[in-house]
């Protein structure tokens, strides 16, 4: 599939819509990050906002390779998922500014996404929580023999907790279909791979349990996309989960009050170097597929859509205060 | 003499005085170190005491108390950080089934000194981040549970729980890190026992801990305005649970109202409203008042979440509603 240091490059076989629908989709998640991060500043938004800025190939090269039945499942840092998965960024930003027309109703914030008719059960923050459910939502795949492959996403940091190794452990003796997507950014949250986990690389912790793992280029989209696509394969001709170690990076702070005095701003400076959308955008102008202009135009609409997203999310309505009891149960509760 | 200083800076010189009198006390936790600390608690240790005493860990909360289950039997001192409180789930069955019952299951052979420093707290964090829960812990023989609302109470209990044969769940809260209180001069512990009587009144006795103790003195301040003299408790230890203190003010004020952060229900309040009763129900003039978060998980929305969380007001309203009460069972 790929090679183990992850970086093969892709010949470009898409068609130019295609590509370009990448590149949109990529710069569709900066802006609104961006605007979330402005929003943030002004108190438009509270609580934790954890960027995805930097990782963006990782979300749009992996879900542009699923299937339409497929299902999302992934931790809280979820803006990119939801935005890749063509949400309405307008329903996210007014979910992140607590509006009654938030995704989840201002229920769940930054770090609860949810899209139950895309099949996107959510953002989960408590750290590897989701692994297992996600690793039951894949046995009622095989189950009910429904040809889905759960796609489920979380960081390095997750690898390291108990849950984590349950749910792999559970994954491979059902040989269920699940494709796990370990974002290894080098962090989770101030703490450096080197510090938290005995083994550099998150996908040999998969051997363990008898997956198969590859490690792939988390900064170039396309690249991503193809493992994914063939990690997806696998999981659908029934040979059971798989596990990709997608390598990447966060530009920003782990959430708004990250001074991060943990790492050097030389190697942040370095890593933005390897921007995923510079990248691509390059290659897509190398290539010939496209011209600056076009690209520009592309980046000139996001603009426009991100500021009505936020235009949207500050004129919404906050929440009915009668509504505030309502939903904890599925079923009505008679008793006080 | 006495010094101000902050809550935070009160448990930053409690760990240091503890690690510089005793090598066998070290801390472990996620992000403790390079990171400072989620709440910046142990911002500067990495340097000053080095990797082997400020242990930054993985994301492992069941491992990392485990652990120090293990190094205090072993012979050292433990003091963990689990980030908040909703973390801690993650490490109950350590905590309940093993630090809380091995001094006890093998006749008395073995003790587990450890410390479990962990934060409650809210802030439009959502429903898994914004939760307490001290009376599960309080549940539980075998565990001490603190609360401290002061920055003297922070330091002192840290110091003695360090110090003490017993686990303890040290549970701080992120919106009172940057109190200020006096804490006196020099080496001081404190009994990891007993309420405190910290406003005297006669008409009503109102009860919490941690930050609610600062929305019961608020209330008071308040009612005081309006001739209404309420005596403030803080718990500041929920178990062992100091009963004897709250039941001496209710023979005096006759009325009692407890403000919680968390869900009413099994929470801390019904546990001291079923003690108080036992013990002072002829000289109660009116019910017990608890007052709690709304029954839901925490929604996010800002409006939603001041809605779910009480404050001051609400303190305040049950005091009038419960001498209202009074005055009708009077007629
Ligand atoms: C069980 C649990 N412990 C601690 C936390 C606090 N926390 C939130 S994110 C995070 C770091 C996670 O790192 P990683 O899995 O690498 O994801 P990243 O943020 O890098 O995307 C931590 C420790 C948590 N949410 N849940
Ligand atoms: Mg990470």
């Amino acid at each position: 599939m790929t090679t183990p240091d992850g970086r093969q490059t892709q010949g470009l076989t898409l068609g130019k819509d295609e590509l370009l629908h990448l590149y949109r989709q990529m710069v569709q998640i900066r802006r609104f990050e961006e605007r979330a991060a402005e929003q943030y500043a002004h108190g438009k938004i509270g609580g934790f906002l954890h960027l995805y800025i930097g990782e963006e190939a990782v979300a749009v090269g992996a879900i542009s390779a699923k299937e339409p039945q497929d299902h999302v499942i992934t931790h809280y840092r979820d803006h990119g998922y939801a935005v890749a998965l063509g949400i309405d960024p307008r329903l996210l930003m007014a979910e992140l500014f607590g509006r009654a027309t938030g995704i989840v109703g201002g229920r769940g914030g930054s770090m609860h996404f949810a899209d139950a008719e895309r099949k996107f059960w959510g953002g989960y923050a408590i750290v590897a929580g989701h692994l297992p459910i996600a690793v039951g939502l894949a046995l009622a795949s095989q189950y009910l023999e429904q040809n889905y492959v759960v796609l489920c996403f979380f960081g390095d940091g997750a690898t390291n907790n108990g849950a984590f190794h349950e749910a792999l452990n559970f994954a491979s003796l059902w040989k269920l279909p699940v494709l796990f997507i370990c974002e290894n950014n080098q962090y989770g949250m101030g703490t450096h791979v080197e510090y938290a986990s005995a083994v550099p690389e998150m996908a040999r912790k998969a051997a363990a349990y008898d997956i198969p793992a590859a490690r792939v280029d988390g900064q170039d989209v396309l690249v991503m996309r193809d493992a994914v696509k063939q990690a997806l394969d696998h999981c659908r001709a029934g040979h059971g989960p798989f596990f990709l170690e997608a390598l990447t990076y966060r530009f920003r702070g782990h959430s708004m009050a990250d001074p991060e005095a943990y790492r050097s701003k030389e190697e942040v400076e370095q890593r933005r170097r390897e921007d995923p959308i510079i990248r691509f955008r390059d290659k897509l102008l190398a290539e010939g597929v496209t011209t600056a202009e076009e690209l520009d135009q592309i980046d000139t609409e996001v603009d426009q859509q991100m500021d009505e997203a936020v235009r949207f999310a500050d004129e919404s309505p906050v929440p009915d205060p009668a509504t505030l009891t309502e939903g904890v149960y599925a079923e009505p509760v008679a008793a006080r | 003499m006495a010094r101000e200083i902050t809550y935070r800076d009160a448990l930053r010189e409690a760990l240091r005085e503890e690690m510089d009198r005793d090598e066998r006390v070290f801390l472990m936790g996620e992000d403790i170190g390079a990171y400072g600390g989620s709440y910046v608690v142990t911002r500067g240790f990495l340097e000053q005491y080095g990797r082997k005493r400020v242990r930054d860990t993985p994301i492992s909360e069941l491992a990392i108390v485990g652990l120090a289950n293990g190094a205090a039997m072993g012979g050292l001192r433990p003091v963990v950080e689990l980030m908040t409180i909703n973390f801690s789930l993650l490490a109950m069955d350590q905590i309940v089934n093993h630090a809380a019952k091995i001094h006890y299951m093998f006749n008395r052979q073995i003790s587990v000194p450890v410390v479990i420093r962990t934060a409650s707290g809210w802030g439009q964090l959502g429903a898994t981040h914004s939760q307490t829960f001290e009376a599960w812990y309080a549940h539980v023989p075998g565990l001490r549970v603190v609360m401290p609302a002061t920055p003297k109470d922070a330091k002192g209990f840290l110091k003695s729980a360090i110090r003490g044969q017993d686990p303890v769940m040290f549970i701080e809260h992120s919106l009172i890190y940057r109190n200020r209180g006096e804490v006196p001069d020099g080496e001081y512990l404190l009994p990891l026992e007993g309420a405190e009587v910290r406003r005297e009144g006669t008409d009503v006795t109102i009860v919490s801990w941690s930050r609610g103790y600062y929305l019961a003195l608020g209330a008071a301040e308040e009612l005081a305005r309006d001739g209404i003299e309420a005596e403030v408790i803080d718990m500041r230890v929920l178990r062992p649970l100091d009963i004897d203190t709250v039941v001496r003010s209710v023979q005096k004020t006759n009325r009692l109202v407890i403000v919680e952060e968390s869900w009413r229900t099994l929470g801390m309040g019904a546990e001291i409203a079923a003690a108080v009763q036992e013990h002072a129900f002829d000289y109660l003039d009116a019910p017990i008042a608890r007052v709690g978060s709304v029954e839901v998980p925490m929604p996010y929305a800002k409006n939603l979440e001041r809605l779910v969380i009480p404050g001051k007001d609400e303190v305040v309203a049950a005091v009038h509603e419960l001498l209202r009460r009074d005055v009708a069972v009077a007629r």
